[in-house]
This record gives structure tokens, sequence and C-alpha cells, in this order.
């Protein structure tokens, strides 16, 4: 006790800049503006959403409590509702394994090395690249138009040419998911690297094993994948969730709402009708169910997710 | 007779090189087919919607399209989404390589909870907040203005500290601590060791970040309502509306315009593109 007594007017006289020079401080000297960021633009706009979900505003006036009607209004009042929910989640069911799938079989395609990889790898990443842009809605649009360019490469086979894609409920919400597995090149080049860290040993223990190509590819190469499957099926379906451009541009939900995403109509609502405390609830409902598939996702992996020993 | 070996192994070389090309060129097709595009009359986009080529390369298409609408020529739009996309690289590449050093190098109280509201952010999607940053935005009287799109990039970004945070790890603390003894404070440390080493992140998150706000379209749709204010990408759709069916030439030559920079990044930093989402597994 006497001792700390001693130790403390030393202490006081350590100057601010010392105090700086400790990791304790500097290191919230540098996280700072993040900091800063996440509870500014981040945890109080969504804590404040939620507080708006409860209530009617349409950003003139100011908010006015209404209970759960905006959510009674969501779940019984509005078919419309259910409806985006469901185009929405027909396109991620879809799109995201179909994406998963191509990137796999295009990864197993490349990695073999030749003089003309480099070159493929990047002609097949573009996509990705590009993929989101208003650019590319505007040609998806051309490509299926009933005057378009597929119709067009159909008729050039002599095949039907006359599908008017973007008319039909049926067709018109697959456009969308073309574009979607169109953009595989990223998670392919995360697959590529994925494939290149499997132990070459592996393969050539199983071929002493008399395995085939398809045994090593369901024993050996998917189960080393799943770690990196299970990173990308995480990101796809969350991505594939928010889907906004394609369906605002390219098909602005038509025919009959058949391909109105979930974001668009709650941007509607906000931005359209001024129902901002509508939206807010329908953000909070998407919130709510991709943070319960990603809770799934995690409670599950144990089952099928492989995991190298670690420490 | 049986094949030789060698043949055989010739053979299935040519039978995989065939395939892949073959696949990598239906891929590419569509891009390919707007560019050509560009340069053809719209008459001859609609009567032979499967040819590639165009019969005379004509650059009209661009020319018109330049013009742009109510008044404002592309040449605004572009400088318009160079601002934005500028500033908001230069913030984003910034703080969030101050940030990463922070995580990396600094040992402070509640790191892992900030750590964890970092990979939060992360995986939280500008969708589920874009109504109540409208309502804050709005509030501030920012709505109309390139801030609501701006500010919040100087604040860091989740994949790119977090991207900075891996590479800055990989760099020998050993380094630190020679300079610590050479008077350097953590402060000084980061320009003069770490900076010049963590050149490649940097270079990814920049160009990343350059990418995506290029790109976007949802924040341009929410913020801004002046043709003045347009950037690229929400002008092209603007350009679209009223002139949709009728000259998707020149629409064609803008939106193979707007995709220039992507290009241009595409093929000349593909090393850093590649590496980054290699070792983050970011979206590209």
């Amino acid at each position: 006790m006497v001792l700390s007594k001693k130790v403390k007017p030393l202490k006081k006289r350590t100057t601010l800049a010392r105090k700086l020079n400790t990791p304790q401080v500097a290191g919230y000297v540098f996280i700072l503006p993040f900091i800063i960021g996440f509870l500014v633009f981040l945890a109080l706009p969504i804590l404040l959403s939620f507080v708006f979900s409860f209530t009617d505003y349409n950003i003139l006036q100011s908010p006015e409590f209404a209970g759960l009607k905006n959510y009674k209004n969501m779940f019984t009042a509005d078919p419309k509702f259910w409806k985006v929910f469901g185009v929405t989640f027909y396109y991620v069911i879809f799109s995201v394994p179909l994406r998963l799938m191509m990137a796999l079989a295009v990864a197993m395609l490349l990695v073999k090395n030749t003089k003309l990889s480099q070159f493929y790898r990047s002609v097949l990443y573009l996509p990705s690249i590009i993929g989101s842009s208003v650019a590319i809605a505007i040609l998806w649009k051309r490509l299926f138009a009933s005057d378009g360019v597929i119709n067009g490469i159909l008729g050039f086979f002599g095949l039907d040419s006359q599908i008017p894609w973007l008319g039909r409920s049926d067709t018109a919400i697959w456009t969308l998911i073309i574009l979607s597995v169109w953009q595989f090149g990223s998670s392919m080049l995360i697959f590529l690297s994925g494939l290149k860290q499997i132990p070459v040993a592996l393969y050539e223990a199983a071929k002493v094993d008399g395995a085939t190509g398809v045994q090593n590819f369901f024993k050996i190469t998917l189960p080393m994948l799943t770690p990196t499957i299970f990173f990308n099926l995480i990101n796809q379906l969350i991505n594939g969730f928010m889907a906004f451009t394609q369906s605002y541009i390219i098909t602005q939900g038509k025919p009959r709402d058949s391909t109105l995403f979930y974001t668009v109509y709650m941007y509607q609502n906000s931005f359209t009708y001024n129902k901002m405390g509508y939206g807010s609830a329908m953000a909070w409902f998407m919130i709510i169910i991709v943070g319960l598939i990603t809770l799934f996702l995690f409670k599950t992996q144990k089952y099928w997710v492989y995991y190298e020993a670690e420490g | 007779m049986r094949l030789g070996l060698r043949k055989k192994k010739l053979i299935a070389r040519g039978v995989y090189h065939l395939f892949t090309l073959l696949f990598a060129l239906v891929m590419i097709y569509p891009v390919v087919w707007m560019i050509m595009g560009s340069f053809k009359s719209t008459s001859e986009i609609f009567q032979n919607p499967e040819a590639l080529l165009p019969t005379t390369f004509s650059f009209i298409n661009y020319k018109v399209g330049w013009q742009g609408f109510a008044g404002y020529t592309f040449g605004l739009f572009f400088k318009n989404s160079f601002i934005i996309a500028g500033l908001s690289t230069l913030g984003a590449a910034i703080s969030s390589a101050l940030i990463g050093y922070g995580f990396a190098r600094c040992d402070f109280k509640f790191k892992g909870f900030w750590f964890a509201c970092m990979l939060l952010s992360m995986m939280l999607p500008f969708q589920m907040i874009m109504i109540p940053q409208y309502i804050l935005f709005n509030k501030m009287g920012w709505v109309g203005s390139y801030l609501p799109i701006i500010v919040p990039q100087f604040f860091g970004q989740g994949f790119f500290i977090f991207l900075n945070v891996q590479f800055i790890k990989g760099i020998p603390v050993d380094l630190d601590e020679a300079a610590r003894i050479d008077g350097c404070t953590i402060y000084t440390i980061l320009p003069r060791i770490i900076l010049p080493l963590i050149k490649p992140s940097l270079v990814t998150s920049a160009i990343f970040s350059f990418m995506w706000r290029w790109d976007d379209f949802l924040s341009p749709l929410i913020y801004l309502s002046d043709p003045l204010t347009y950037p690229v990408s929400y002008a092209l759709k603007m350009f679209s509306d009223p002139t949709a069916g009728s000259d998707w030439g020149a629409m064609f030559a803008m939106a193979t315009l707007s995709l220039l920079p992507i290009f241009i990044i595409f093929l000349t930093m593909q090393k850093y593109l590649v590496e980054g989402i290699a070792s983050t597994g970011i979206k590209g």
C-alpha cells in the first residue's frame, strides 16, 4: 500500500505523449475512426430502424407510434410481401448453388497448369467484375429481348426463336438467375486457391489404393474444399437476398411481379410510397431471416464442413 | 493399331484446350457483342442480333451518346463518377490501413469485441441499413449531395480493414521491435516501417473500392436527384429510360465507355485483384 502511494505522483507526471504511446491507448487512437463510423453509420441506424419499424413514418412528419401494425400488415394484409419474398427465395435457392457448382467445375478445369491458364482465368473472371453494373443490366435486357441475341442465335440454329424471355413469368426470373450464375468468376478464383492447397500426397495415396477420378472428387477434393464452400455459401446467400440492380433495371419486377425482388419492393415502399416504417419492418424481417440462415449454417457446419486438425 | 502414349496425351491436351477455349468464348461473348454493338447502327443491332461484327465500324453512336440527356453530356457524368469513386477510394484505403494497423499491432481492452463488430459490419449489407441511414442523412441536410456516399468511406470498410490486418500480421514483429530500439514509436513505425510494406493490400483495397463505387447504383438512386450530380452508373440508367427501344447503339456506346475504367483496372491490376480475392474471399 505504501509503495503504491509513493508510485502515484510519479505516474501523474507521465505526459500525455507517453500515455499515447502505450498500445492500450494507441490501439484506440487507430481504430477510433472505425468505432465512430460503426456507431454513427451502422449501430445507430440499425437501432433506429428497429424503432421506426413500429411507427408510421413518411419522413415529412415525425414518426407516429403504430405498434405492431407494420408487421401485422406485412404478414397478413399485403399479399405482395409474400410474393416478393417467394420470388427472392426462388432466385437465391437456384442462383447460389448453381453459381457455386459452376465455379467449382470451372476451377477444377483450370487447376491444370498450361500456358493458356492465365488467359482462361482472366476471361472467365471478367464477368464477375462487371456483372453487377448498370451497363451489363442494359445489355442483358437486349440479350433476352424477343428480338434479341439469344433468340437470334436460337433462330440461327433453326430452333424456336420467338420466346419472350422477359415477358413470361416462368422465364423472366431465369434471365436474372443466369446473370447471377454468369458471375461465377470470383468464387472460381477462391476455389482455385483452395484446390491448390490440397496436398498432392492425398491423391498419390489414393492412386496407390486404385481410386477412380470420381472417388477422388468425392472423397478428397470435396471434403477438403468444404471450408471454402462454407465461406462462399454464406457470402453468396447474403448477396443473393440483397440483389437489387438486376431486378430494378432489367425486369422492373415484370411480368406481374414475378421478378420483383425483396429489396426492390422495400425500396419502393420506403422511397416511392414514403412508408419508411413499413420499409424498416421489411428490413428487419430480412435481417432476421438472413441471420437465422447464417446461424443454421454455422450450427450445422460440424456435420459437413471438414477442418484439418489445428491448434 | 494402338496410339502411342505421346499421341494420346497430345489429343487429350487438344480436346482440353478446345473445350476450355470454347467455353471461355461463350462466356465472354455477350460483352464482346455489346462492344461490337456500340459500333453498329441501331437498325443493324435489331436486324441481325446474332451477328457479332458490324458491317461498317462507325463512331457515330459515341458521338450521339456522349450528348447525354437533359442538356448534360456524359463528360459531366464521368467527372462526377471520378469525384465520387476517387474520394471514396482515398478515404476507404487510408482509413482502413490505419484501423488495420491498430487491430494487427496493438493490444487494447475490448479488442475482441471491436474486431467482432468489424466482422459484423462486413456481413451486414448496405440494403439493410439504407432506410435509417437515409433518414439520418436527411436530418443532417446531406441528401442531394455526395456526402452520404463519400463520408462513410472515411471511417474504414470492413473488408479492407480485414485485408490489412491479415497483411500486417504477416510482417515480422521483429521489424517493429528493431525500429523501436532505434527510437521509433507506435505512430512513427506505421509510416516508416509498415506503410511501405503493405503496398499490396493498400493497392488491393483501393482498386476494389474504386470499382465498387464506380459501379454503385443504389446509393446514387437514393441520394441524388439533380442530373447535374449524376455519376455514370445512374446516368446510364436514366439515359436508357427515355431512349429504350430507340437508340440502343448510343446506349451500348455509353455502356461500353462506362466499363472502360473497370477494363483498364482489370487488365493492369489483375495480380492484385486475384490475390485480394484469394486471400480474403471477397466478392468481385
